[in-house]
């Protein structure tokens, strides 16, 4: 190592002759962080999102390496958000990483005291059971007068406001060819 | 704004800069107080009083927008003259009627219009959260209304506007609210001063101003206010509602509410609607003006997007296929239903009403109660373990070993993970592009859903029932995609968007919608959405690269326009009214709307247009009619129906207050919803006695570090550690008269619960000096439950459930309570403390306290619904 670039690397000498005079940047950076990559640099990909809590709509991007989300940022360029993100917003890649998610179906039989692991495709079936009976017990055709119901009030839905306008779409289209009227959301609430 | 949407609120920050005032009306000092130039706090639940003011101070002052007033809003219009004010029935319009706690409507309509307009009688329409669909539809008017354009006229809009709210004074909104009189005439003033024709202001409120049982008429105060200072359809104006959930906005539109279906199109009620041309003319009233008007194309469109080839013209597309609604349905009906046994099974999608409903114990208790529950959410949530960790197996009212609720837990897809739209809090859409896999058996919920569709119609296949044909006709084809079938979100968003059915050929906007079945919509207000095929909510011009409108970002609905109603950004020859203030005009050459919007009018019709007699729908609209969603076309200062607890907002207590009413005799909301269910109670408020059982206010928000009932937060390792604790603020003195020490234990008791909080005494709540006496308010975050990294006692358990008639949204943002020092008691000797509470107030299972506090001095006449046995809808 040369005199010149010993002394170049000298923060204080970088910070007197250079373009940082407060030190807060490139004069203070060592050898290691400069040599450093931003995970966002070298993604495989990234996916324009929408943040996932409040109704701002804040544009996000989304960075995958090997199928796995890397980091999420503010998009810089939402004219809604301008990049930034809330602590909500920016802890966004903890919620979807989180070890508490949930990754399996669970199963409480009733009366049981524990949890039972059960196969999707089993769940499912079980659902489609539950509801063909529940409708078959609480159907109602008509009203007393002989006018259409053609519903049933044994079936109720809570939720949608997190979801996907397509999802709601769909959920409120099969609940009514159901006879299911009971739907609710956030919305009310 | 700065705790809830922090994002947002750079926006407020950056009109500060450029010279806005900021003004902050809040119970508790926040963030936003802290950067606000002046901050309000304000008793909880008198928010009317308040604005009542600010509208008494502009009338008095005559500091309306004089000409936008008299062309743009019903100012002139002339009211009937059966019509009486609460001014003279202490508290009470004309038309009440006691029997079933609602309104006659007819003494309130326009002169000459009292038969043939508005609702009638209105408990039905309470039942059904009828006024969600007058939000939007507007209510009838038939014909022309007499006006008096010099607003002389003592039974003109105006004049009744200023005589309804002249004892909405300084010295009242102090005795009310508790705010200074210096401090609320330096709100109004600077309102006043920044509106008009150079100016705009603009009214920011967030939804906890929808949790009051008059929480409509809240936002009914603004619209009066806004329109008086001439701030709606223009640029920096408006009412903005900050909605709390990413996709609330959506789910309201393509509505999963029982009252709704997509596009704001009522679902049909039993009586009133037994065949398709009932239902249809009572959206769009024949003869009406308006684009209403061409509601059968609508309706007949979504039909036909559901039943496909099944819905024909012979056939009334299917509309039998729908079912009835026959009362309240509503998500707390249905609650207490399931307490009662009714229910058999319940759906929970991304959503966790054991913290975040009101009343937490009824919630978990009827849970408890069905046969089977559905949880679909990313995280293991108290509303799915409420059989096993919940508050109620620790009192021994939940035994596991006794509960009879077969649990199916779902994973869910997180929004990483699927593509779809969000629907933002000003109607934007955003399409959002799919990253990653969900893990294990995490699925979206359009995967869910659709093939649970196609299971039960594969099951159902042959059925000879005639309940089973709806399934079976629907249409159901999505193409999938990937290795669990993924359907195609594009492929709904098309359907939703709305296409020609012989050609396939996606529909640019509703206006072609047709009623002879040969175009399928799936929600006619997003129609646009996928025009020329393309997907516009994925749209991503960055805001660098256009204009502030930032037309290409996302789409918005309707028609990607971004002010509703801007055909009043023009007066009325179509001029903007100020250079400053310039957004959508008429362009004389081109003959045509024209501006940095898309013009909310039909592009070609002339300021100067006038509807021929006998005109109806949107050609009835004249060329100086900006609020085309309306049957008069003007923005409504007075509501002759459509809102069902009065036409004119009126200042009454919260449900539960320690205060008698300032203004009236009639304590609080005489209309609100109330359950006599044995689980519900209210705290006894003045003129009842023992309302000193509970002398305290408490009122509940959000933590920027949280989300709603924690599911998404209290999950979340940074977001967790950054507010770890359930915590309960008090003001210095309230800590003083009670005994509480700093970041020592308190425990609050209200008729339904005890919960704990450590006690945070703080500056931020002060004791407010009202009508003679002071009011201590505490206050609480609702986000905690007992799953997730923190845990702490849910807020939201001390509310009862007492409604909103017009939306049925629950009183959940002021309360009364007890506190006390120390933890509270654990194990069944809890419920003790509750009950003993109770018996010290007299609170009586399943009784409900008196609605009406005054004499009815103006009673309704018989109705043609008629009378409505008082309860019936709570059996």
């Amino acid at each position: 190592m040369g005199l010149r670039t010993f002394v170049a690397g000298w923060p204080v000498y970088r910070q007197l002759t250079g373009t940082d005079p407060f030190g807060r940047g490139p004069a203070a950076q060592s050898d290691r962080s400069a040599g450093l990559t931003a995970r966002t640099e070298t993604a495989d990909r990234v996916a324009r999102s929408v943040c996932p809590y409040c109704a701002v709509g804040c544009g996000q991007r989304v960075y995958v390496t090997d199928g796995q989300v890397t980091q999420i940022e503010g998009d810089p360029g939402s004219p809604i958000s301008r990049g930034r993100l809330c602590p909500k917003g920016s802890a966004s890649r903890s919620l979807v990483t989180s070890p508490l998610r949930q990754t399996t179906v669970r199963y409480r039989r009733p009366y049981s005291t524990e949890w039972e692991d059960l196969d999707l495709d089993t769940a499912l079936d079980m659902i489609t059971d539950r509801i063909l009976a529940a409708r078959e017990q609480t159907w109602e055709d008509v009203d007393s007068d002989g006018r259409p119901l053609h519903r049933t009030l044994g079936i109720s839905s809570l939720g949608g406001a997190t979801l996907d306008n397509e999802e709601n779409y769909l959920i409120k289209k099969l609940f009514t060819a159901m006879g299911a009227l009971q739907i609710e959301n956030q919305a009310r609430i | 704004m700065a705790e809830a949407h922090p994002v947002g609120f750079q926006w407020v920050m950056e009109a500060k800069r450029r010279g806005a005032k900021v003004f902050h009306v809040d119970p508790r000092f926040t963030r936003t107080s802290a950067v606000a130039d002046t901050y309000l706090p304000i008793r909880a639940g008198t928010d009317i009083a308040l604005l009542g003011g600010v509208v008494r101070y502009i009338l008095d002052n005559e500091l309306d927008f004089r000409e936008y007033v008299l062309a743009y809003t019903n100012a002139a219009t002339i009211v009937s003259e059966q019509f009486a004010d609460t001014e003279d029935g202490d508290g009470l319009f004309s038309g009440y009627d006691p029997n079933t706690d609602s309104y006659v409507q007819t003494s309130w309509q326009y002169a000459g219009h009292e038969q043939d307009s508005g609702s009638g009688h209105t408990a039905k329409e309470r039942d059904g959260a009828a006024g969600l669909i007058h939000e939007s539809h507007g209510a009838q008017v038939h014909g022309q209304a007499e006006r008096d354009e010099t607003l002389q006229h003592p039974r003109c809009v105006y004049q009744i506007l200023r005589r309804h709210f002249a004892r909405y004074t300084p010295e009242m909104v102090e005795r009310v609210c508790g705010i200074p009189r210096e401090k609320f005439l330096e709100l109004a003033r600077a309102w006043a001063e920044n509106s008009g024709r150079d100016r705009t202001g603009a009214l920011v409120y967030s939804v906890g101003w929808t949790q009051h049982s008059v929480g409509v008429q809240y936002i009914r105060t603004g619209a009066i206010i806004q329109l008086l200072l001439g701030n709606m359809g223009r640029p920096g104006g408006g009412i903005l509602a900050l909605r709390g959930h990413a996709s609330i906005q959506g789910s309201t539109d393509i509505p999963t509410l029982f009252n709704l279906l997509p596009g704001y199109l009522p679902m049909p009620h039993h009586a009133d609607h037994p065949t398709f041309d009932d239902w249809v003319d009572s959206i769009r009233h024949p003869g009406q003006k308006g684009f209403w008007g061409d509601a059968r194309a609508y309706a007949a469109s979504l039909l036909k997007a559901y039943w496909g080839d099944a819905a024909t013209p012979e056939n009334d597309f299917c509309y039998d296929h729908l079912p009835r609604m026959t009362g309240d349905h509503g998500t707390y009906q249905q609650v207490l239903n399931m307490i009662d046994g009714k229910i058999k099974g319940y759906f929970l999608l991304g959503q966790n009403p054991a913290v975040g409903s009101a009343h937490g114990r009824a919630q978990r208790l009827g849970m408890a109660n069905l046969d089977w529950l559905v949880v679909r959410d990313l995280f293991m949530i108290e509303s799915a373990t409420f059989w096993k960790n919940g508050p109620e197996v620790a009192t021994g009212e939940i035994v596991p070993t006794e509960c009879r609720t077969e649990v199916f837990f779902l994973p869910a897809a997180s929004h990483v993970e699927k593509e779809g739209t969000f629907t933002q809090t000003q109607r934007l859409l955003q399409w959002r592009e799919k990253a990653v896999e969900p893990p294990g058996d995490a699925r979206s919920e359009l995967w869910f859903f659709y093939h649970l569709g196609r299971r039960l119609r594969e099951r159902l296949a042959g059925s000879p029932h005639r309940r089973d044909r709806a399934l079976l006709d629907l249409a159901w084809d999505y193409p999938t995609h990937g290795p669990h079938d993924e359907p195609s979100a594009e492929a709904v968003l098309r359907e939703i968007n709305g296409y020609d059915v012989s050609t396939g050929r996606p529909l640019s906007s509703f206006t072609e919608a047709k009623d002879d079945g040969s175009t399928a919509v799936g929600c006619w207000i997003y129609s646009g959405v996928y025009a020329d095929g393309v997907n516009q909510a994925a749209r991503r011009r960055s805001r660098h690269e256009q204009d502030w409108v930032a037309a290409e970002w996302g789409w918005a609905w309707p028609a990607n326009r971004r002010i509703l109603y801007n055909r009043a950004s023009a007066d009325p020859q179509g001029r903007p009214w100020s250079e400053r203030k310039k957004y959508v005009w008429w362009d004389p050459q081109a003959g045509e709307w024209t501006g940095h919007d898309v013009p909310d009018f039909e592009r070609t019709k002339p300021p100067t247009y006038r509807p021929p007699q006998g005109a109806s729908g949107p050609a009835a609209l004249a060329g100086d009619d900006p609020f085309i969603m309306q049957a008069d076309g003007k923005g409504w200062l007075y509501a002759p129906s459509g809102v069902l607890d009065g036409p004119l907002p009126t200042h009454y207590e919260p449900a539960e207050s320690p205060m008698r009413n300032p203004l009236y005799g009639q304590q609080a909301n005489p209309t609100r919803k109330v359950y006599a269910h044995p689980v519900n109670s209210v705290n006894p408020s003045p003129p009842q006695e023992h309302s000193q059982v509970f002398p305290y206010v408490f009122t509940v928000s959000r933590l920027t570090e949280h989300h709603t009932a924690g599911a998404m937060s209290r999950t979340v390792r940074p977001l967790a550690e950054l507010q770890p604790e359930m915590f309960v603020e008090v003001s210095p003195e309230l800590a003083a008269e009670t005994g509480l020490t700093h970041l020592g234990w308190a425990h609050l008791i209200s008729g339904r619960a005890v919960i704990e909080a450590k006690v945070l005494v703080t500056d931020r709540l002060t004791p407010l000096r009202v009508d003679g006496r002071i009011i201590h308010q505490l206050w609480l975050p609702y986000h905690f439950g007992y799953e997730g990294l923190v845990t702490g006692d849910s807020a939201n358990d001390l509310f009862g459930i007492t409604l909103d008639p017009n939306v049925l949204i629950q009183e959940s943002k002021v309360g009364t309570c007890d506190v006390r020092p120390g933890r509270r008691p654990t194990g069944p000797v809890l419920r003790d403390l509750v009950e003993d509470y109770r018996r010290r107030a007299g609170i009586v299972p399943g009784e409900r306290p008196p609605t009406v506090t005054t004499p009815v001095l103006r009673p309704a006449g018989r109705s043609d619904d008629g009378p409505r046995e008082k309860g019936a809808d709570h059996a």
